[in-house]
């Protein structure tokens, strides 16, 4: 496996490379390259094994999205344990964390040695260690979660922050109200991302809330706000930057609108049937994340087209390998599901049917009589 | 007439009722235009309005709440759970307000929430549910979880026509997998009320959703190998529950197997099993078996949700058990 190479933004700060919007070197801005295009290349392996049918559950994209969820969580601090919550869009985000290939794939593959060993789908796993916490599927659930989660940095008098995404749909929920506001109250070191990706499955923004824009909320939470183009890495690491140094600072809460573009339906098996002609098309040519990011590498850093050709080559070769691991991986073993529910007990007893165990109408001792005058 | 799928029968019941009755109107997430995560309201936008066929925000409580203030005016809301998992988060708006509604208030709350449950499916934890339990003890709910197709449109008719709110499943493994020909003109499936799936005389199956179709498999499966008669209940109905039908099948064969692939403790199983202990204890010859779920999470892994939800074998080795009591 490769060396997580987000490891090499600590010493980007101390290279000699011009220094791009947002301060970051050119270690850093390849960094950022990298992770887009990991997440991007990454997907498109997993829609290969979903069309070989070793995807078991269904398969969630974020084309278009990368340069959103790879820029705001590249403005988290790892060194200092910073923590995110992603969503279905934020592949980009773990990896930026540290999640690798290998473990996605696996989870895709509902292997036994996957991070949940197989008892949770898709990229709905997390690492308290590498930053970030596991979704459930439940829309807005997180917000409140992480709200707990920056109130401990806070009450230790830790120098943490928290960052959780929500989609446009996901801010509709009772638990993203709640949770919002629970953190500003109480001025939580949280980052609150709102990814405005114009769709939550079929439904367009203008159904999802009155609001002329996702910011306009943040004026009645009393929670600071900050709007970017998506679509431009460095704007969103900007744009969350100052959001995460404001939580730093001890200035609360704030609300981050990246606008965006969901190319891909739902789910794989969606065919967008809702989306007008030529939209999907129109994003795909003139604004996608990866080309832009690269032309700008390219004339404004100077980055020749064999440097991202080399980064490129390392994602596939890593992917490749990683597909192989995960391919011949086992899968669970049936009585695992058994185990784990508390800590104590650690398992749970097979049931009478399973396993050979005998029914308690064996195992309890049976009167002799039919049981009235016995003692 | 050709036969159509429980998905189509669920559709078909819908827009007969849309058609009757100008108070019905279904809300729920991507339901119009889209026709639903599972295409079950496909059409009916196109048919009945963006009026009658509303695409909602994603908020559970929203829906649900606002079916219940427009069931007190009068309207006739059906309420779409993209996924029934999701009805967890308006479990609030459900129990305590709509539950409570005409025995506090006076309010009536004609309406209907149905979704798709159960697993089999690959869904993982949140994607698989069977929440009835959690209902089964919130008194002013009542709630239905059909088998058949022919009973997935009964039953969806005859919850918008009840005067109470009426929580009706739908097993998203049965979607597409079974077909039936539909009775004729206005049909509908009383609620409360169980049918007798296969006639037996040795031992008796209590079901309902999917496993009524691991437990016709299974009761083939002893006949064949051990000459067994099988009966198999399918409630239909879990509230109210046919004590009748219930008691009925126990004294006709006095050996009881419940099934259900919902969790075991506190399950469903257990309130059958106490009624036939209240009902028909002297008619047992045999104690009571369950077989369900184990008590985990749904997991997404086949071999483990394999492991987890019952199995025609399990079935068939806990009827044996039954037999040679
Ligand atoms: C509480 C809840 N209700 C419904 C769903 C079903 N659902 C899954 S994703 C989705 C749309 C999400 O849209 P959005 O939040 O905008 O995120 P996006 O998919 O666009 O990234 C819906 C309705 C859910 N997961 N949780």
């Amino acid at each position: 496996m490769n060396k997580a190479p987000h490891e090499s933004a600590a010493r980007a700060e101390t290279s000699n490379g011009a220094t791009a919007r947002g301060g970051l070197g050119r270690e850093q801005l390849l960094d950022l390259y990298y992770y887009m295009r990991l997440t991007r290349s990454l997907e498109e392996r997993l829609a290969n094994l979903y069309r070989q049918t070793k995807v078991v559950g269904g398969l969630f994209r974020s084309l278009g999205q990368e340069a959103d969820a790879v820029g705001s969580a590249y403005a988290l601090d790892r060194s200092k344990g910073d923590i995110l919550s992603p969503l279905i869009r934020n592949l980009g985000s773990m990896l930026v964390q540290g999640a690798r290939p290998v473990e996605i794939i696996k989870q895709y593959m509902a292997k036994g040695d996957s991070p949940t060993r197989g008892r949770e789908l898709n990229i709905h796993y997390g690492d308290l260690v590498r930053g970030f916490i596991g979704q459930i599927s439940q829309l807005g659930d997180m917000v409140p979660v992480m709200a707990g989660v920056t109130l401990s940095f806070r009450m230790r008098g830790e120098d943490r922050v928290g960052l959780v995404y929500v989609g446009d749909g996901a801010t509709s929920t009772g638990a993203f109200h709640e949770g919002i506001n629970f953190a500003a109250v109480q001025r939580c070191p949280l980052v609150v991302v709102v990814e405005n990706n114009g769709y939550a499955y079929s439904t367009p923004l203008s159904k999802q809330t009155a609001a002329k824009q996702m910011i306009d909320k943040a004026i009645g939470y009393g929670v600071a706000s900050e709007q970017a183009d998506g679509n431009d890495v460095v704007a969103t690491y900007e744009a969350t930057k100052r959001a995460v140094d404001r939580a730093r600072a001890g200035g609360g809460v704030t609300l981050v609108e990246l606008i965006t573009y969901r190319r891909k339906g739902h789910a794989e098996h969606d065919n967008q049937s809702y989306v007008p002609a030529g939209e999907i098309e129109r994003w795909a040519t003139t604004n996608d994340p990866i080309d832009r990011f690269a032309r700008v590498l390219s004339s404004d850093h100077g980055v020749a087209a064999s440097e991202l050709e080399a980064i490129d080559a390392r994602i596939t070769a890593e992917i490749d390998s990683a597909t192989d691991i995960a391919d011949a991986s086992p899968m669970p073993e049936p009585a695992d599901a058994l185990v784990g529910i508390y800590a104590d007990p650690p398992a749970e007893k097979p049931l009478w049917f399973r396993e050979g165990v005998r029914a308690a109408v064996e195992v309890n001792e049976r009167p002799s009589s039919w049981g009235t005058h016995d003692v | 007439m050709s036969e159509i799928t429980y998905l189509e029968a669920i559709r078909e019941g819908l827009a007969e009722e849309m058609e009757r009755d100008a108070n019905v109107f279904c809300l729920g997430e991507d339901i119009g235009a889209y026709g639903g995560a599972f295409k079950v309201t496909e059409g009916l936008q196109s048919r009945f309005g963006e009026a009658r066929v509303i695409d909602t925000p994603i908020s559970e409580a929203g829906i649900i709440g606002a079916a219940a203030g427009a069931a007190h005016m009068g309207l006739r809301p059906v309420c779409e759970m993209q996924f029934i998992d999701f009805i967890s988060c308006g479990y609030d708006m459900l129990t305590n307000y709509v539950a409570t509604a005409r025995y506090r208030a006076m309010l009536p709350c004609p309406m209907v929430v149905r979704g798709p449950s159960g697993g089999y499916v690959r869904g993982g934890p949140f994607h698989s549910q069977n929440p009835e339990a959690a209902f089964l003890h919130t008194p002013g709910l009542k709630i239905v979880y059909p088998a058949t197709a022919s009973d997935a449109k009964g039953l969806i008719k005859a919850a918008i026509r009840d005067e109470d709110c009426v929580l009706f499943f739908e097993h998203k493994y049965l979607y597409r997998r079974i077909k039936e020909t539909m009775p004729e003109g206005d049909h509908i499936t009383p609620i409360g009320k169980a049918r007798t799936a296969r006639e037996g005389k040795d031992v008796s199956i209590i079901t309902y959703a999917a496993t009524v179709w691991k437990s016709l498999e299974a009761a083939e499966q002893l006949e064949r190998e051990d000459g067994l008669s099988v009966e198999v209940i399918d409630l239909r109905s879990l509230a109210p529950m046919d004590d009748d039908a219930i008691v009925a099948t126990v004294r006709k064969t006095n050996r009881v197997l419940i099934v259900h692939e919902d969790t075991r403790t506190g399950g469903v199983a257990g309130e059958i099993t106490a009624r036939i202990n209240e009902l028909a204890f002297e008619w047992l010859d045999a104690p009571i078996l369950r077989v369900t779920a184990a008590d985990v999470p749904l997991p997404y892994s086949p071999p483990l949700e394999d492991y987890v939800l019952p199995q025609t074998n399990d079935i068939v080795k806990a009827v044996r058990r039954l037999a040679a009591y």
